[in-house]
């Protein structure tokens, strides 16, 4: 049992209420904590990397969601380190099929408990980048306009990471991979993001949210929400991989974080088409503070980070305003 | 009550879809399955049964969504041809690894390019390795029994594995026949509810589809063969106890005119009908063998059924390319291998050639210039036009 007493004071409630209280201080906060599940669904033991930011959003996502769940998994990471037979991480029912059908599959299991008469259990997808911005995007599209009541998890930590760091849709400018690297004439990635959660959203689904793992009651407030709303929710979790962005484990949440507080990531949700920026940053941080943590951004020169500094300021303005 | 009515193939499959109590179906329209989830869809929307339909957006989908239903424990169809099959290739060999009882009909027809939408079995033949058990149906109220028989043998504990009924495009799909509709309860008797012991139950939480490393995979390749090994044993059965009830059964394999034949035609769905007609028109003593089983593939029954033949003509609507010949007939030449059987082939009906009485005729004086010692072709195409080439 958590009490707000065990909130360390330097834990500030911002992201949660905006305004910059001491955690322990804040109504807001403590009753979003203390709702939390000790229950670990998404069981330690699993072979992620130490440090690893997705498994954070698959664990924190199960808290949100509880046990009457069943999972779908496109191919990937977090599938890999979850499920290697004989062993599994998962205490709900989970099943994974290939690397571009896991919206459809949970279209299957969401259609399955309709006709059983088990509308009780709900249903997540997840998948990661590759797995929904690129390979499982029709798929994904099917399922969001048809209209299925379920929650579709993307984790991006923006590359193909379980094959080794290859470049996907969602992988930022400038950075390099193994497919987008860095030399002589190029300078990493030459696209900019696919920016999925609107795609998603002009779907006309009933609710769609960003998140990131550095902000854990945020994100798991956003996949309750998700999973109450009757219909198909995308919810597009931010989150940090220690091979694939060259950062040290221990620094893991820390760029996740700095990722939101630079304004490379936004925090937001659309419900029912109204959008409501969920967390903004009090300090806007130079996108060069973020790119310097990370060995994938480190060949880039002034001009190049010019270049993604502007394009974070023309969204910031878009969605914060001038200041 | 059974009720006759004449009926197209697709609307035969419909009806057992409907008396089969399947709870989800999962469909994507490519011709000439069109005409099936169309009849489906109006059953639906006319509220003769209940079940959820998911119009998925691809093939793949449609697959993965039954992979998905079928998973949860529901009682799963869906319907293909051709690309939409080939696309579907990646997940078929999920289906049938993950031992979920789904079952598909195929309406036969050839694979691009150059497109083309008439009827050849390479769709189906294609994904013999896929894990699927293959049955291949001559009539549209074979195709009907076909579905009902094709839950009992997927869904029997000893199986647990997708099955795919393979009827002829157009040849069947859009093509009138009486058939018989059994009566709803006989098939619910015939076919108990679906107990799926690897549910997705948030009760009982499973794990499915996960990484078998080189420690595990073999195993579970090996159980999958030994299910098609028992689905052999329990098609045979579905079909006998089909028969008592019912009234009709066909048999995973059917003899034509087969006493003491020496020349055999072999071939697979409805141009058995086409040379049937031929021998009896020719009141030739040549016998038909027709594999409705394709996978497994009933060895024992074949050797046994062909015990007096002397040469045999392979009639296929595929063909191996680099091989030179159909499938059909290479894995005839495996099962009679050390037999003094001759093994003659067919290459016919491509991509909806005409296969007429006159290239019956022709297969069966090949064959038989070979049981006079003749030095005749080993594998010749039907209709070709040499000129074209």
């Amino acid at each position: 049992m958590k009490v707000a007493a065990d909130i360390p004071s330097y834990v500030r409630c911002r992201h949660v209420c905006g305004a910059s209280l001491a955690a322990s201080r804040c109504f807001k906060f403590r009753r979003l904590v203390k709702e939390v599940s000790d229950e670990e669904l998404f069981a330690p033991g699993h072979r992620g990397c130490a440090g690893c930011g997705c498994t954070v959003a698959m664990r924190l996502a199960l808290k949100a969601a509880g046990r009457n769940v069943i999972v779908t998994h496109a191919t990937g990471c977090m599938e890999v380190i979850s499920s290697p037979y004989p062993e599994t991480a998962w205490r709900v029912p989970w099943i994974h099929v290939a690397f571009e059908n896991s919206a459809a599959v949970a279209s299957g299991v969401e259609a399955a408990l309709r006709a059983l008469g088990r509308k009780d259990v709900k249903v997540i997808a997840f998948g990661g980048d590759g797995g929904t911005v690129d390979i499982g995007f029709q798929a994904l599209s099917g399922a969001l306009e048809r209209g299925h009541d379920f929650v579709y998890i993307c984790y991006d930590n923006e590359a193909y990471m379980n094959t080794g760091i290859q470049r996907s849709g969602a992988t930022p400018y400038g950075a390099a991979t193994t497919t987008s690297p860095a030399g002589k004439r190029s300078f990493g990635n030459k696209t900019f993001k696919k920016d999925m959660p609107r795609i998603a959203a002009a779907h006309g689904i009933p609710y769609v949210a960003t998140a990131s793992v550095a902000f854990p009651l945020d994100y798991m407030e956003k996949v309750r929400k998700a999973l109450s709303i009757e219909g198909p929710a995308y919810v597009h979790v931010h989150a940090s991989c220690t091979p694939g962005w060259g950062i040290a484990s221990e620094k893991s949440i820390e760029v996740a974080r700095l990722a939101v507080d630079s304004g490379m990531w936004i925090l937001y949700e659309i419900e029912h088409g109204k959008a409501r920026v969920t967390y903004k940053p009090t300090v806007k941080r130079p996108v060069a503070e973020y790119l310097r943590m990370q060995k994938r951004f480190r060949h880039l020169t002034d001009e190049h980070i010019a270049v993604l500094q502007r394009y974070v300021d023309e969204r910031w303005e878009e969605v914060f305003g001038g200041d | 009550m059974p009720h006759r009515d004449v009926m197209h193939g697709s609307r035969a499959v419909a009806e057992a879809v409907k008396l089969c109590d399947v709870k989800v179906i999962a469909a994507y329209p490519i011709t000439p399955q069109t005409h099936i989830v169309e009849d489906i869809a109006e059953m639906l929307a006319n509220g003769e049964f209940d079940a959820e339909y998911i119009m998925v957006e691809s093939e793949h989908s449609a697959m993965s969504a039954c992979i998905g239903a079928s998973a949860t424990g529901a009682r799963t169809f869906t319907a293909t041809a051709s690309q939409g099959l080939a696309l579907m290739h990646e997940v078929l060999w999920i289906a049938s690894g993950m031992r979920l009882p789904i079952v598909m009909v195929n309406a036969n027809r050839a694979l691009s390019a150059p497109i083309n939408i008439w009827n050849d079995q390479s769709d189906s033949i294609a994904e013999r390795d896929s894990g699927w058990v293959q049955l291949y149906v001559e009539t549209c109220q074979e195709a009907l029994d076909s579905v009902i028989q094709a839950y009992r043998i997927a869904e029997h504990q000893d199986v647990l594995l997708p099955v795919m009924v393979c009827m002829d495009g157009f040849v069947l799909t859009h093509t009138v026949e009486p058939v018989e509709v059994p009566d709803k309860e006989q098939v619910r008797r015939y076919l108990p509810e679906l107990r799926l012991p690897h549910a997705l139950d948030p009760e009982h939480p499973v794990t499915m589809g996960s990484l078998g490393d080189p420690n595990y995979y073999m195993e579970c390749r090996k159980q999958q063969e030994i299910a098609m090994e028992h689905a052999l044993r329990v098609a045979e059965e579905a079909d006998e106890e089909f028969r008592r009830v019912f009234g009709r059964g066909y048999g995973i394999l059917e003899e034509y005119n087969m006493q003491d034949a020496e020349v055999v035609l072999v071939t697979m769905g409805s141009v058995a009908g086409t040379i049937k007609e031929t021998i009896d028109m020719l009141g030739s003593d040549v016998g038909l063998l027709r594999l409705r089983m394709f996978r497994p593939f009933p060895k024992e029954a074949v050797r046994r059924a062909l015990r007096n033949a002397k040469v045999v003509n392979v009639i296929e609507k595929d063909v191996s390319m680099g091989f030179g010949e159909g499938a059909l007939m290479t894995e005839l030449k495996s099962v009679l291998y050390g037999s003094d059987i001759r093994i003659l082939g067919t290459v016919a009906g491509l991509g909806g050639r005409d296969i007429t009485t006159e290239h019956v005729r022709q297969a069966i004086e090949r064959a038989e210039r070979a049981l006079r010692g003749e030095r005749v072709e080993e594998v010749a195409w039907a209709g070709l036009k040499e000129e074209a080439l």
